[in-house]
């Protein structure tokens, strides 16, 4: 049943998409609202068509410093997830600075990290990560942890040694979390390369976005948006592909709880 | 039975356990005496929350004794010692691993090779009725094959002593009888020392070559029974007199004890 589903499930989104979208378009064309305030979604797909390669250059480095971060929030934060489980001191020193830092505003940092690292990706790249690791951390180091305690006196039964327990019972049980974990991180890191480019340089869809505003140029800042919203939800569908590719055993039996 | 009295193979003497707990101290076992033979299959037998888990925790090396102190084959056991099989009431197996990889995860574990122990995991399989599922996940399997897969985990390094924690509590009465048939031969085979615990009189009897009987917690021996019904044992053990009276016996224990009430 899963698969047809999930099938069903996509279509049935795209249904309803569409037909906000006509709704847009009829409700523009009916109350005519000025273009500076609400513009029509076939306007907006005009001007999409008009500048592809604009709008492709900036989405792709966007793209970029947002891939960048979210992949370094992976390996940093399954590093510090496995750190945590290991040492209590680890422990405490992570969650200590994991709590500092989401109590922060993380758009109150990026002039610091524009002031630290410039004006290129690597500032974009640094705000990505914080705002994405959290979860990762969080999510893994709780997979980590919630293993069968019975699965661990099996493997003290036969002498293993803790890597054996990390590599083969702890961090398989993690992956569901993991996945879990990039999910969120993966919008995570969207936002917090947006927002980089909000504070300074030249180059991303924030940068696009910013400036269309500057010149009351409605129209671009919606093309933007959309820009943004596919690269979100394409980043994130991926994330799901990969998961039934890489977890079937656990897809598997959550498509049987839910049945 | 009188050679094997003569090796101990596990000596247990004086062992209590109390776990701290946040409503205070918990005993859960009080000075438990037993010595298990070299080869001798032994049941212990008793109410749930009695301490049977436990006292085969501390045999295992799991946890240590709070009193006393617990032998395998003459040393002390501080951590788990070697050539140990153990089963527990839920087989344990890793989702992501297919039956195959799950057996074989007992040699990773102790660091052996992998491909040196492939052969015996597929024989151990096959041996079980398993032989056509070794590539299948745990989920695809039913609990009796399940416990099956994980008793040949168990027995993949030749453990001398094998552990059973209510190994066949969870399976529907045909499994069960199948399976307890199936231990019985393991037992005679290998002349593995086993330690099996349970809560089915009928079980213990069937299976052992002796049965320790415990007190309600804190637990402790309070009868040793020796089982001398010729093996193999088939089924229909179950049904002869001597069978009978070993089971009335041990229910009058019970009655007596105040875990069972009303006619024995
Ligand atoms: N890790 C533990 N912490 C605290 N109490 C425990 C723990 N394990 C078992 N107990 C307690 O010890 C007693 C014996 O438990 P257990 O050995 O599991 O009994 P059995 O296996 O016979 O059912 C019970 O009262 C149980 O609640
Ligand atoms: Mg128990």
């Amino acid at each position: 049943m899963s698969a047809r589903g999930r099938g069903s499930d996509a279509l049935g989104t795209l249904v309803v998409l569409a037909a906000l979208l006509v709704a847009w378009e009829i409700a523009v064309a009916l109350f005519a609202p000025p273009p500076i305030l609400l513009p029509a979604p076939s306007a907006i797909l005009a001007e999409l068509a008009a500048e592809p390669s604009y709008f492709g250059r900036h989405a792709l480095f966007t793209l970029g410093t947002t891939l960048a971060g979210f992949a370094l929030s992976v390996v940093l934060g399954v590093a510090l997830a496995v750190a945590t489980v290991a040492s209590r001191l680890a422990d405490r020193l992570v969650t200590t600075l994991l709590v500092v830092t989401n109590s922060l505003p993380k758009v109150a940092l990026a002039p610091l990290f524009v002031i630290w690292l410039g004006t290129g990706a690597a500032p974009k790249i640094a705000i990505a990560v914080m705002l994405a690791i959290v979860s990762i951390v969080v999510d893994v180091a709780h997979g980590l942890r919630s293993v069968d305690p019975d699965a661990l006196a099996l493997a003290r039964v036969h002498r293993a040694s803790p890597w054996a327990v990390l590599w083969k019972v702890r961090f398989p049980n993690a992956l569901p979390a993991l996945f879990v974990g990039m999910k969120v991180a993966v919008s995570f890191a969207l936002v917090g390369a947006i927002v980089g480019e909000f504070v300074a340089g030249s180059m991303g869809l924030g940068h696009v976005i910013l400036v269309a505003q500057g010149q009351f140029d409605t129209v671009r800042v919606f093309a933007g948006l959309v820009v943004l919203g596919v690269l979100g939800t394409v980043l994130f569908g991926l994330l799901e592909l990969a998961e039934r590719l890489v977890l079937p055993w656990h897809v598997s039996r959550r498509s049987e709880r839910k049945a | 039975m009188t050679d094997l009295a003569v090796t101990p193979c596990i000596t247990i003497e004086g062992a209590s356990k109390i776990y701290g707990s946040a409503g205070g101290p918990i005993r859960a076992l009080d000075s438990v005496d037993l010595v298990v033979a070299d080869g001798e299959f032994v049941a212990l037998l008793g109410p749930s929350g009695c301490g049977k888990s436990t006292l085969l925790r501390l045999i295992a090396g799991l946890e240590p004794p709070s009193g006393g102190a617990v032998f395998v084959r003459g040393a002390p056991v501080c951590e788990p010692p070697a050539g140990i099989g153990m089963v527990f009431q839920r087989d344990v197996l890793l989702d992501w691993r297919t039956i195959l990889d799950n057996v074989l995860l007992a040699a990773e574990f102790e660091g052996r090779s992998r491909r040196e122990l492939a052969d015996r995991a597929r024989a151990l399989l096959d041996r079980f009725g398993l032989g056509r599922f070794v590539d299948r996940h745990p989920w695809e399997l039913s609990g009796g094959m399940r416990q099956r897969a994980a008793i040949c985990r168990a027995l993949l390094c030749e453990p001398s002593i094998l552990l059973m924690d209510e190994p066949f509590g969870a399976l529907d009465a045909l499994t069960r009888d199948d399976l307890n048939l199936e231990l019985a031969r393991i037992h005679q085979e290998g002349r593995r020392t086993i330690v099996f615990v349970t809560h089915s009189i009928g079980e213990a009897v069937h299976l052992a070559d002796r049965v320790a009987v415990m007190s309600p917690s804190p637990g402790r021996v309070v009868e040793e029974i020796v089982v001398d019904l010729p093996r193999p044992r088939p089924l229909a053990v179950r049904e002869t007199p001597a069978f009978a009276a070993y089971v009335a016996h041990i229910r009058e224990l019970f009655t007596r004890l105040g875990i069972v009430r009303g006619q024995v």
